[in-house]
Formats: C-alpha cells, sequence, structure tokens
C-alpha cells in the first residue's frame, strides 16, 4: 500500500465513500459528467482502489477529477454504496494540498477564492445581488439587468431588507457574525486554504 | 401491505416551533419566495417560525467547489446550529438545498465519527465561544409546505386547473439533487419516488408528468458555473432535460431548489438567444416557479410580490390559464408604486 492510499484514508469521508467497488459502471451510467467530459466514475473508483501509488498519482494530476459537478447522482445507485463525487471531493483536496494541479486549474481556484470565497469572508454570503455582476453572467438576460439597477426600488417589495439592519433576504450580516466565521476559518484551517488558492500566480 | 411500504419512503417532519435559515442564492433571485414561505407559516399556517439575523451562509457552494475545507463548514454549521441552540429551538429549516445536504452529510458524520462532532465543538468555542445542539429534527421548506399541503389547500383561491378546458395542469416537478440523492431517506419518498413537490401538484389539482430525464440534474455543477469558461456543462445538462420534456407540453415547472429555479428559467432564454429555439409551442418558453410561488399564487398572493416579474421567463400566460387575477401595470413598479422602466426585451424568448 502506497503513501497516496494512506493519505487519502486519513480523510475522514474516505472509508463511507469508498467500500468496495465492483466495476458494475453503474455511477457512470448515471453521471451527468460523463455524458458531457472524459470522465468516468466507475475508473475514478476502480484506480483507488487498486491501490497503485503511481495510478493515483497520475489520477490526483488528472483533469478528469475536475469533471465533476457534484450533483450526487452516483451516491442513488451504487449497489455497493460508495459515493464516487465524495472521493473526488478528497482527491481534489490532496491535488491542491500537494501541487499537483496544473496553471489552468490552479488559476481557477485561484478565480473562485478570489470571488465567492472573499464574498463569504467580507459579505456573509456565498451569493448576493451586488456580487452577480449582468456583465460577467450574459446568461442571466435583461430582466437581471433590469433587477439589478433597481434593486433599491423593487427589493422592499418583494419583502426583502436590502443592505438593512435586523431579519430579512439580502441584510447586511452585522461584522460580529463575520468576525466569528473568520476566526472559524483561522482555526480550522479554512484561511490557509483560501490563502493558498489566492497566492497561486496567474 | 402497500401503506406500510409506502410510510417506508415518508420522513419525520416537524410540526412545529422551527428556526428558519435563509438560502444565499434563493435570496439573491428569489426573496419573495422565502417571504411568501414565512407569510403562509405564520399567516395561514399560525405556525412559530423564527427568521434569524445572524445567520449567515453554510459555505456548501464553497465545500462542493473545493475552496472551503470540510472542518471549516463543518464549524460554520456548528455556529448555525448555536445560534438555533441559543434560541431554543430544535428544529432546524434551512430554505436552501445545497443546505439541506451539507446540514445532513454534517450530522451523519458526526453520528459515525464522534470525534469529529467533539473536534467541531472544541473547534467552535475555540474560535467563537459557542456552544451547539444538534438538531432533533431537519426539514426543508418543501418538506413543511408538502406536509401541511392539505391545510393550505383549504384556504386557496384557485387550482392547478386550465380553466379553459377545465384539465389539470400539466407539471414538470424538478426535485434539487442534494435534496434526496446524498441521503436519500432525508427526502420524501426517498431518490426513486421523490414525492414532496408531486404530492403538492397533486393535492392541488395538477398533473404531473413524468418524462425520461425527470430525475437528470439541472446542470449547475457548482464549479462548472462558477466559472465563465465551464458554463458550457450546465446549460448541456438543463437543455437535455427541456429537449426530454418538450414533447409532454408541461404547463410550467416546479422545483424545490434555489439554483435549479433560476437555471431552468435562465438557461431558456440563453438558449433561445443561441439557437433560436424555445421548449414550449408558441415561443413564450415554459415558467419556472419556485414551490413557494407555486403555493403563493393558488393562495391569492400578488404576484409582482412574490417575484414573478424577476424570472426571465413570464408568468402572464399560465396565469390566465389558472384564473388569477393581477393588475399588469403594477408588473415593473417599485415600492410604494414607483414607476421604473420596463427591462429590455429579450431577442427571441416572447414576453
Amino acid at each position: 500500500m502506497g503513501n497516496l492510499y494512506n493519505l487519502l484514508m486519513q480523510d475522514a469521508r474516505f472509508n463511507d465513500a469508498m467500500k468496495a467497488c465492483m466495476n458494475c459502471g453503474i455511477c457512470t451510467a448515471i453521471c451527468p459528467a460523463a455524458e458531457f467530459f472524459d470522465y468516468d466514475p466507475r475508473r475514478i473508483c476502480d484506480t483507488v482502489q487498486r491501490k497503485n501509488e503511481n495510478d493515483i498519482e497520475e489520477l490526483l494530476r488528472s483533469d478528469m477529477i475536475w469533471a465533476c459537478g457534484q450533483c450526487m447522482s452516483c451516491r442513488t445507485r451504487c449497489p455497493r454504496g460508495n459515493t464516487a463525487g465524495e472521493i473526488i471531493l478528497i482527491l481534489r483536496k490532496y491535488a491542491i494540498q500537494l501541487g499537483y494541479v496544473d496553471s489552468t486549474i490552479r488559476e481557477q481556484e485561484r478565480r473562485m477564492a478570489a470571488a465567492q470565497g472573499e464574498n463569504i469572508l467580507k459579505t456573509g454570503y456565498c451569493v448576493h445581488p451586488d456580487l452577480v455582476d449582468p456583465d460577467q453572467h450574459p446568461e442571466q438576460g435583461p430582466i437581471w439587468k433590469w433587477y439589478t439597477k433597481n434593486i433599491i426600488d423593487i427589493a422592499p417589495k418583494l419583502g426583502a431588507n436590502y443592505h438593512g439592519e435586523g431579519p430579512g433576504a439580502l441584510r447586511q450580516i452585522r461584522q460580529e457574525n463575520l468576525d466569528e466565521i473568520r476566526r472559524i476559518y483561522e482555526v480550522t484551517g479554512g484561511m490557509e486554504h483560501h490563502n493558498r488558492l489566492l497566492s497561486e500566480e496567474e | 401491505m402497500e401503506k406500510r411500504y409506502w410510510n417506508e419512503y415518508q420522513k419525520e417532519i416537524a410540526d412545529d416551533h422551527y428556526f428558519y435559515e435563509r438560502s444565499c442564492i434563493r435570496q439573491t433571485f428569489f426573496p419573495g419566495s422565502e417571504a411568501a414561505f414565512l407569510r403562509m407559516m405564520r399567516e395561514v399556517l399560525h405556525k412559530d417560525i423564527y427568521d434569524e439575523e445572524n445567520a449567515h451562509t453554510c459555505t456548501g457552494i464553497g465545500y462542493h467547489s473545493d475552496f472551503v475545507p470540510l472542518e471549516t463548514t463543518m464549524t460554520v454549521v456548528a455556529r448555525l446550529f448555536a445560534l438555533m441552540t441559543a434560541k431554543g429551538y430544535t428544529n432546524y429549516v434551512p430554505s436552501c438545498v445545497t443546505s439541506f445536504g451539507i446540514f445532513s452529510e454534517m450530522v451523519e458524520m458526526w453520528e459515525h465519527h464522534p470525534e469529529l462532532l467533539e473536534k467541531t465543538r472544541e473547534n467552535l468555542y475555540k474560535a467563537t465561544g459557542r456552544e451547539f445542539k444538534i438538531p432533533e429534527n431537519i426539514a426543508h421548506p418543501s418538506d413543511i409546505i408538502y406536509k401541511n399541503r392539505e391545510e393550505l389547500k383549504k384556504s386557496m383561491k384557485y387550482q392547478l386547473v386550465n380553466r379553459f378546458t377545465g384539465k389539470p395542469l400539466r407539471v414538470v416537478e424538478h426535485v434539487g439533487c442534494h435534496y434526496a440523492k446524498i441521503f436519500p431517506e432525508k427526502g420524501v419518498g426517498k431518490s426513486e419516488f421523490p414525492y414532496v413537490l408531486a404530492g403538492m401538484i397533486e393535492s392541488w389539482g395538477g398533473e404531473v408528468l413524468d418524462y425520461p430525464e425527470r430525475r437528470h440534474c439541472c446542470g449547475f455543477g457548482f464549479r462548472h458555473y462558477l466559472l465563465q469558461e465551464n458554463r458550457g456543462y450546465s446549460v448541456a445538462n438543463t437543455k437535455k432535460k427541456f429537449e426530454s420534456m418538450e414533447p409532454y407540453e408541461p404547463d410550467f415547472i416546479v422545483t424545490n431548489c434555489p439554483g435549479c429555479a433560476m437555471f431552468m428559467d435562465k438557461w431558456q432564454y440563453t438558449i433561445a438567444e443561441m439557437e433560436n429555439k424555445t421548449f414550449d409551442k408558441d415561443g413564450y418558453g415554459i415558467p419556472v416557479l419556485t414551490y413557494e410561488e407555486m403555493a403563493g399564487l393558488l393562495l391569492g398572493y400578488d404576484p409582482w410580490q412574490l417575484g414573478l416579474q424577476l424570472h426571465q421567463v413570464q408568468s402572464e400566460n399560465l396565469m390566465n390559464k389558472i384564473g388569477i387575477k393581477y393588475n399588469p401595470d403594477e408588473k415593473y413598479c417599485g415600492v410604494d408604486g414607483k414607476i421604473l422602466p420596463s427591462p429590455e426585451k429579450p431577442r427571441v424568448l416572447k414576453q
């Protein structure tokens, strides 16, 4: 058994996600990502359970592990109770930690940390209308442009408390809450992970 | 025997005294739905539900997109549970389906790995001085509406019936993946027979459509949508669903997931712009409603307070079919009746 397999086993999710794969391929049959990408959850499970150091390293360095869309449809079908989507989370974690991700993925992870990751720390929201710029989201269409331009007038009509004090949708989340989230990040390794992603050069 | 069998597909849904936590995506795109849910709970069902102002993201989007580690998400979840504990509640109600999956996953991990629970308690205390209890019940708001669907029906002014033909409206129901796929036993009907939305539709007079890709993901894909260059995955999955449902001619789509509702609405606009294609006969697109919007319309709530004007696919044809009364002049008004400039019209999708 190689070091990389031992490393994967250290993650608390591993034993529940990776029991024993019999290579039936039903996960691949139901997987939306397998339809659109060169992605095969059956091969992910099989490669991991074979415990071959070189093959696991190749997997960690591959683009394949970044194709999963995390819908977890694989979980509903596996007759052995494996969850390929959960194994993917573990593989991605160690691929980042070991510096195995290529420059494209590294830059993508940096961009998400700089956008949604920073949103969490600065606003308490992953997503907020102020942060969904219509120019970056042409698929949102003209109504979204209209809403974000007129949100001060529209939000209260919908019962929202846009940047207001107290409860309600889109309220301003108070600084003491953000301070506690930041301390949780510091205590649990979230800040280290966030800064690692941010520090990756473009 | 049949009844006993179906009981295995039920879940426990608390009856009252709920701690409500809002969703990042739902607040962003459908704030009127959260307001409508609270209004139904308080004014129609007379339930006690607490709207916590100190709540925040569960970090679920970051967890599934790999920029927030497990231990951090777990402790952020613990802080949300600590807020519930401090207010004396035990029934947790997350507005978001991704959050529902995250909470279910963290609680399950704590059950299987007590050492993780201890570590989380230690981390939370160290970071915030807070302590928490695990909720006795975690229910999605769609579970609660499902549970009370017959009670709500008593106050409804309309039914899901086409007033011109007298026939039930044909409804596509889309259940968010993280509602029942991560932990099948946490959803009404589990992952094989999800009944949470179908139950509402049938109780309120509509016909549930079965079609080949009924359980296919909407295509959000987390990093696939967040990254602009990856969005082809997201739209391709949604297109697959639309092509599959098109021959069944649905009157509308209803979902219980904030993301699915937004994607299935906005991607219809995108596909129309890209390929001059709509999935209804008349070129208007298929309206996509949240379950709160569906219930709110039938209860007679103002569609413009529900926020139907925020959808890219318009709902007037649907409301006309049901016979819902609304004032078209108020559609693009702000609060206090302020008249706002109308939005631009899409090139293809009729408005």
